[in-house]
C-alpha cells in the first residue's frame, strides 16, 4: 500500500503554455499521488484553469511532459484524457436539468441491451448501478428524480457520481464550492473524502480558503503562470497561502 | 479503507413528490390532454353532428395531415432548435414526387424507358413490376427532404449558424424552388400508378384514413427512440444543456444533423401524403403551414426553449387545434375566427404552464 501511494499518479515536468505572445504557463512541476487530495489555488489568471485545461486534454502543453499512471501521455481531446482515467467536474457542474440523476450519470455512455437490430437503452441497470453510486458517495439522491428539483449538493454528487462511473483515478474539480449553501458546502467535502477514502486523487480548485484547509493534504499555489508554493497543508496557513496568492510574499 | 454501500441510502430529508406532481400529470401535455377530453365533451352537447362517424373521420384525418409533419419538428424544438422550412418542405417533396412520377409514366421521358412502354394501340403499358414507380418518385420526394435536411443541419450543427435564420432563409430557397421546378404552375400525380398513389395517401383501412395509421405509427416509433434509445436520450441532453451534452461527449454536430433530417423528412411525407389528398401539388400548397405545425407543438408541450416534448404532445397540439376548428365550422362561426382562436389558444397553453411551474 505504501509504495502504491508513493507513486504519483499525475506527473508535470516542466509545463509551458503560451498563447501567441501571452506566457500563460512557465516550467510547472507538479505531482498528485492516489488518494491523494491537493488543493489548486491563485487569483484570477494565475494560470489555475490553463493547468487543469492542459491536464484535462483541451491543450496541448507548448512545453514540457505529462506522465500519467507511470506512462508519458499526450492528449490531443478530452476524451483522450478521460480515456485513461482523468475526469473534470466544472463548475456549472455539465448536468442536463431535463434529465433524470441517474440519465445524466450515464450521458455519453448509457447502459443498453440489444433486442435483435436495435440496442434500447437498460433504464433498471442504470437507475441501480446509479443508485450504488450515490450510496458510495452517501448522498441522499434518487436516481429517477429530474436534476432540476435537486439541490446543489445532490447536484453536486450526480456530477462526481459521473466520475465514478468511469472509475477515474484523477478527478480535478473546479470551484465545487463556490455557489451553494453552507450545510451543501460540508456535503461536498463530504464527498471529496469519499473519493479519498477509495484511493481517487483529487485535485480541488478553489479560491474558499476554508474548505481547501479543511479537505486537502497538500496545497499548491499558483501565481502569474508559476507555481510559486508547494506545501503539505499543515506546515501552512490560509495567512500564508494568502500572501503567496497576493504576491505580498514571493515563493515558500 | 473503501466502505462502499455500509450502510444502504436512505431519503431521510428528501421527500418523494406526490404522482400528481410527476411524469405526465405535472407537464403542459397532461393538462391540454384534460383540456381536448372537456372540449370534446362540451362539443358532443353543442352538436349533434360531431361525434358522428363521417366527422370522426374527418377530424382524424384533417389533423393527421399537419401531426407527422409536427413529430419532426418536435425533435428540433426539444434540442432548442426551431424548423421554420417544413411548409415548403411539404410542398417541394409532393412536387418532386408527382413530377417524377408523371415523367416515368410518360413513354418518351426521362428515364421513363426503364418503367413504361407505349403499346401498339397507343396506350401506356408498364414494363416493370407495377409500384415501382410509386416508390422511385416517392423515394424521390424524400431523398430531396433528407438533402434539405442536411444543408439544414449543416449550416445549424457545422456552422454554427442560428436555426432561426437558416431554416427561415430556407423556407424562402425551398418555396422559390417550388415556383422554379413547376414554373408556377401545378403538378399532378399521374400515370399507371396514381391509383395506387392515391390508396396509399388518402385511402382507408378498416374504415381509419391511411395518414392517420401512418402517424400511429410514426409516433409509437418515435416514442420508442426518444425514450429508449441513446440517440433519444441526446437529442434530450442537448436541448437541456448543449455544453454539458458537448463535455460527456456527446456527438453534438452529428445528432444536430440528424434531428434536421428526421424533421425534413417528416415535413417530406407529409406533403406527399397531402398532394394525395389534393390530388396535384400546386406550388403554393402548404403555405404558412409551418406556423400551424410549430403552434400544434408548442401547444401540446414542447418547450421552445429545448429539453421538453415528445409525439403524445405533438398528436394533443394537432388534435386540439383541429376539433377547434371543427367545431368553429359546426357552430356556424365565421372561419376567419380561426385563426385568431388559434393564437389565444397557443399563448393560453403557455400561460397556464407558466403559472403552474410557479406554483410547484
Amino acid at each position: 500500500m505504501a509504495s502504491a501511494e508513493t507513486t504519483p499518479i499525475l506527473e508535470l515536468a516542466g509545463i509551458g503554455k503560451e498563447f501567441g505572445a501571452i506566457r500563460a504557463l512557465h516550467d510547472v512541476d507538479m505531482q498528485v499521488r492516489p488518494g491523494e487530495v491537493v488543493g489548486l489555488m491563485g487569483d484570477n489568471g494565475a494560470g489555475k484553469s490553463t493547468l487543469v485545461k492542459i491536464i484535462a486534454g483541451n491543450f496541448r502543453p507548448t512545453h514540457g511532459e505529462i506522465r500519467f499512471g507511470g506512462n508519458a501521455v499526450n492528449f490531443s481531446r478530452p476524451v483522450d484524457a478521460r480515456a485513461v482515467g482523468i475526469e473534470v467536474v466544472y463548475q456549472d457542474l455539465a448536468l442536463a436539468d431535463n434529465l433524470t440523476a441517474a440519465a445524466n450519470v450515464f450521458l455519453g455512455r448509457e447502459l443498453k441491451r440489444k433486442f435483435g437490430p436495435v440496442a434500447l437503452l437498460d433504464h433498471k441497470a442504470m437507475a441501480s448501478r446509479a443508485l450504488e453510486l450515490f450510496g458510495e458517495l452517501r448522498s441522499e439522491t434518487r436516481p429517477d428524480d429530474l436534476v432540476k428539483q435537486m439541490s446543489g449538493g445532490q447536484r453536486q454528487a450526480v456530477a462526481i457520481a459521473r466520475t465514478r462511473l468511469s472509475n477515474a483515478r484523477l478527478v480535478m474539480m473546479d470551484e465545487p464550492t463556490a455557489a451553494i449553501s453552507v450545510r451543501q458546502v460540508e456535503q461536498v467535502l463530504g464527498l471529496i473524502h469519499r473519493l479519498k477514502e477509495q484511493g481517487v486523487a483529487v485535485m480541488l480548485i478553489s479560491h474558499r480558503m476554508p474548505d481547501v484547509f479543511a479537505v486537502c493534504d497538500r496545497v499548491v499555489v499558483m501565481r502569474r503562470g508559476e507555481k510559486r508554493a508547494d506545501k503539505p497543508i499543515h506546515e501552512t496557513s490560509p495567512e500564508e497561502v494568502t500572501a503567496l496568492i497576493t504576491g505580498a510574499k514571493e515563493a515558500a | 479503507m473503501a466502505m462502499p454501500m455500509e450502510s444502504p441510502v436512505t431519503f431521510s430529508n428528501v421527500g418523494k413528490s406526490k404522482w400528481w406532481q410527476r411524469g405526465i400529470f405535472a407537464s403542459q401535455t397532461g393538462y391540454v390532454l384534460l383540456a381536448l377530453a372537456v372540449l370534446l365533451v362540451v362539443m358532443h352537447f353543442a352538436s349533434p353532428y360531431f361525434f358522428t362517424e363521417g366527422n370522426m373521420q374527418n377530424v382524424a384525418k384533417n389533423f393527421s395531415f399537419v401531426a407527422i409533419a409536427t413529430l419532426g419538428v418536435t425533435f428540433v424544438i426539444i434540442t432548442g432548435g426551431i424548423d421554420l422550412s417544413v411548409g415548403s418542405m411539404m410542398c417541394f417533396s409532393a412536387i418532386i414526387t408527382s413530377m417524377v412520377m408523371t415523367e416515368l409514366s410518360t413513354p418518351g421521358g426521362l428515364g421513363a424507358s426503364l418503367f413504361v412502354h407505349m403499346a401498339e394501340d397507343g396506350k401506356t403499358v408498364v414494363a416493370n413490376i407495377p409500384g415501382l414507380i410509386l416508390l422511385v418518385s416517392v423515394l424521390a420526394g424524400l431523398v430531396v427532404a433528407l438533402l434539405v435536411g442536411l444543408v439544414n443541419g449543416f449550416c445549424i450543427a457545422m456552422l454554427g449558424l442560428s436555426p432561426f435564420v437558416t431554416t427561415l432563409g430556407m423556407l424562402s430557397i425551398v418555396r422559390g424552388l417550388c415556383y422554379v421546378v413547376t414554373n408556377g404552375r401545378g403538378s399532378f400525380p399521374g400515370g399507371p400508378d396514381a391509383d395506387y398513389f392515391y390508396a396509399l395517401t388518402s385511402g382507408d383501412v378498416l374504415g381509419l384514413p391511411v395518414p392517420f395509421i401512418y402517424l400511429v405509427i410514426l409516433a409509437l416509433v418515435m416514442a420508442l427512440v426518444l425514450h429508449h434509445t441513446s440517440f433519444g436520450r441526446h437529442v434530450f441532453a442537448l436541448g437541456g444543456n448543449e455544453k454539458a451534452a458537448e463535455l460527456t461527449g456527446i456527438p453534438v454536430v452529428r445528432v444536430k444533423i440528424e434531428v434536421y433530417v428526421i424533421c425534413a423528412l417528416a415535413a417530406g411525407l407529409q406533403g406527399i401524403i397531402i398532394s394525395g389528398w389534393l390530388g396535384s401539388a400546386p406550388a403554393n400548397m402548404a403555405t404558412s403551414y409551418e406556423l400551424n405545425v410549430i403552434a400544434a407543438a408548442v401547444i401540446g408541450g414542447a418547450n421552445l426553449a429545448g429539453g421538453i416534448g415528445g409525439p403524445l404532445g405533438a398528436i394533443v397540439g394537432c388534435v386540439l387545434l383541429e376539433v377547434i376548428r371543427n367545431g368553429l365550422v359546426l357552430a356556424q362561426v365565421s372561419s376567419y375566427w380561426q385563426q385568431a382562436l388559434v393564437g389565444v389558444i397557443i399563448i393560453l397553453a403557455v400561460l397556464v404552464d407558466r403559472i403552474r411551474s410557479r406554483m410547484i
